[in-house]
């Protein structure tokens, strides 16, 4: 079986953002650039679901759709351990543009897991994983939170809301997945790093695709008001002023 | 034309998150001059769906498909594809919880329909139609244009709230062709905690973190979400020590929630924990740390030992409630 991971890169999720030009562009000043966490995630369990042969995993790639610019985030990639990489070398315009360019990867590329993380820290859509699956035709299962081959098989769990379900789905299919995929990312190693710099970087021209969306301006959140501090002997106060004051009680 | 919504069941019963989708698209109905139709898929008997009409519904359409029995995205997503042509829906509106995340992107692409996911307010405009929804995991809001003709919309919880519109609703039991070879999900154990208020329902969140101290501490924390009739959650390190269990864990990479009011008990309040929980109405914090940052994010907060100040708290509410 063949592993797709599909990777975004996003600010570093600790960034204090802020916008320039009217709002309309985030500052990329100082930004640190990292692997969208969920896929980061993907990209472990998958590696991890290689390393045991008896899952017959041949490949774990990672495709990416953005500029030259985010080659560190890919090499990263596969310096943790991806064999290759496929770059879309266009600008992401939105979800439905990227699922678009990724689905004639895949279609020039079959593989039987696709990996997508549950959303990006930076859009918070939560749509390509779905999008692509739609323009392939083939299942998605959202919402992951593991998976495992039993007997060559995929078998995953899913959060839904009020419990989980263990669900199987035949291959190829998208795989949207959460937190619990895998517990911690993988570091890449010395070694992997080494012979990361040698791994292919497939670049491919996008197919022509038209963004459904365009983000008009950011803002930030209003800012919160001042803490009122009230005596931990009397946290009574406290119930009054939910009461009266916030009125939430 | 018409503005569509999908509202869930859970096992032929709604839940607060159906009513408020319902809410919100009456709003958007009226904001647009368009009707309001309401869709339910599953068993639901009438007077469970008469319910959706307290807020706004006054057209029902009731579908139940054997293809439709397990939650498989594609055949979820064809099914209302064929609901949204057939009523010319010009926005579609589902929620942005796992069954919303899971039918709405795949909806997009069959009906080449622009999706805003996570919007937390009606539009701000809509010609053009551009929809708030948070973004860089509530670090910001982005005001995004949907240039499509056909628009879906899903919804963030607790976001907008339950407004009430009563009336009576006609109910129209209809259904469309479902291909079942579509669906390919196989469903072969199923966990559900049936009757437990959904984290992401509640309007009040009681949280802890690590300064909780151990899994052993968590009896007045529980006392005092029970109390106040709220869920409870807590952080990352919680969940992942196995304190608590993961359903539980709210932040940037668990769940997202928005209640009327969170209390934080020994969180610090990290980047990643305020990801998930900013969009709360109201923050309350204890904590032993006076510089911990969930003090800025917090309106009102208790500089102490949480063993100490939650049992006073639960004290104090019962107090209150005796009056």
């Amino acid at each position: 079986m063949k592993i797709l991971v599909c990777i975004s890169n996003v600010p570093d999720t600790t960034t204090r953002v802020r916008f320039v030009e009217n709002n309309k562009k985030l500052d990329t000043n100082g930004i640190q650039w990292v692997i969208n966490p969920w896929d980061e995630l993907s990209l472990t369990r998958a590696l991890e679901l290689k390393d045991d042969p008896a899952n017959g995993i041949q490949t774990v790639a990672v495709a990416h759709v953005g500029p030259a610019s985010a080659e560190p985030t890919i090499r990263k990639a596969l310096a943790i351990g991806a064999d290759e990489a496929f770059r879309v070398n266009a600008e992401p315009g939105d979800a439905y543009f990227v699922a678009a360019q990724l689905a004639e990867v895949v279609k020039a590329n079959p593989f039987d897991i696709i990996f997508c993380g549950i959303e990006s820290s930076d859009y918070n859509n939560s749509a390509v994983g779905g999008m692509l699956a739609e323009f392939l035709g083939i299942p998605s299962v959202s919402s992951v939170s593991s998976i495992s081959i039993r007997d060559g098989k995929p078998v995953l769990t899913r959060e839904v809301d009020g419990g989980k379900e263990t669900v199987s789905v035949p291959v190829p299919f998208v795989a949207i997945v959460q937190k619990g995929i895998a517990k911690e990312p993988r570091i890449a190693s010395m070694r992997g790093i080494m012979t990361a710099r040698t791994k292919p970087i497939k670049v491919l021209e996008p197919a022509a695709t038209e963004p459904l969306t365009a983000v008009q301006e950011f803002e930030l959140p209003p800012a919160r008001k001042k803490c009122t501090f009230v005596d931990p002997e009397n946290p009574k106060q406290l119930i009054e002023l939910l009461q009266n004051e916030a009125k939430v009680l | 034309m018409a503005v569509l919504v999908y509202t869930e069941n859970w096992d032929g019963s709604f839940k607060k998150l159906s009513f408020e989708l319902v809410s919100y698209g009456a709003g958007l109905a009226s904001m647009l001059g368009k009707p309001l139709v309401v869709l339910s898929i599953g068993n639901v008997a009438s007077s469970e769906l008469e319910k959706l009409g307290k807020y706004g519904a006054r057209k029902i359409l009731s579908l139940s498909d054997p293809a439709l029995q397990v939650f498989d995205s594609q055949a979820y997503a064809e099914a209302i594809a064929q609901v949204a042509t057939r009523e010319q829906a010009e926005v579609i509106v589902l929620s942005n919880n796992n069954t919303g995340k899971a039918i709405a992107p795949r909806l997009s692409v069959k009906l080449k329909a622009g999706l805003g996911a996570g919007v937390s307010k009606l539009p701000l405009s809509t010609n053009p139609f551009v929809v708030y929804k948070r973004s860089f995991s509530g670090n910001a809001f982005a005001h995004v244009e949907i240039k499509t003709p056909v628009k879906i919309i899903t919804l963030a919880q607790n976001s907008f709230g339950l407004v009430e519109n009563p009336g009576a609703p006609s109910i129209e039991t209809i259904s469309v062709p479902v291909d079942p070879a579509l669906v390919k999900t196989t469903v072969t154990e199923a966990q559900k905690q049936t009757g437990k208020l959904l984290l992401t329902d509640a309007e009040i969140v009681v949280s802890g973190g690590r300064g909780m101290k151990s899994p052993d501490n968590w009896g007045p924390l529980v006392e005092l979400a029970e109390l106040l009739g709220g869920a409870t959650a807590c952080s990352r390190p919680v969940s992942d020590e196995g304190w608590r269990p993961h359903e539980e864990h709210t932040g940037q990479t668990g769940k997202i929630i928005a209640p009327n009011l969170y209390i934080a008990v020994g969180i610090s309040g990290a980047t990643q924990h305020l990801a998930g929980v900013s969009s709360s109405k109201v923050i309350v914090a204890i904590n032993t740390d006076k510089d911990a940052p969930i003090f800025e994010a917090a309106q009102y907060g208790i500089v102490g030992d949480a063993m100490k100040v939650l049992p006073k708290l639960v004290e104090a509410v019962k107090e209150i409630k005796h009056k």
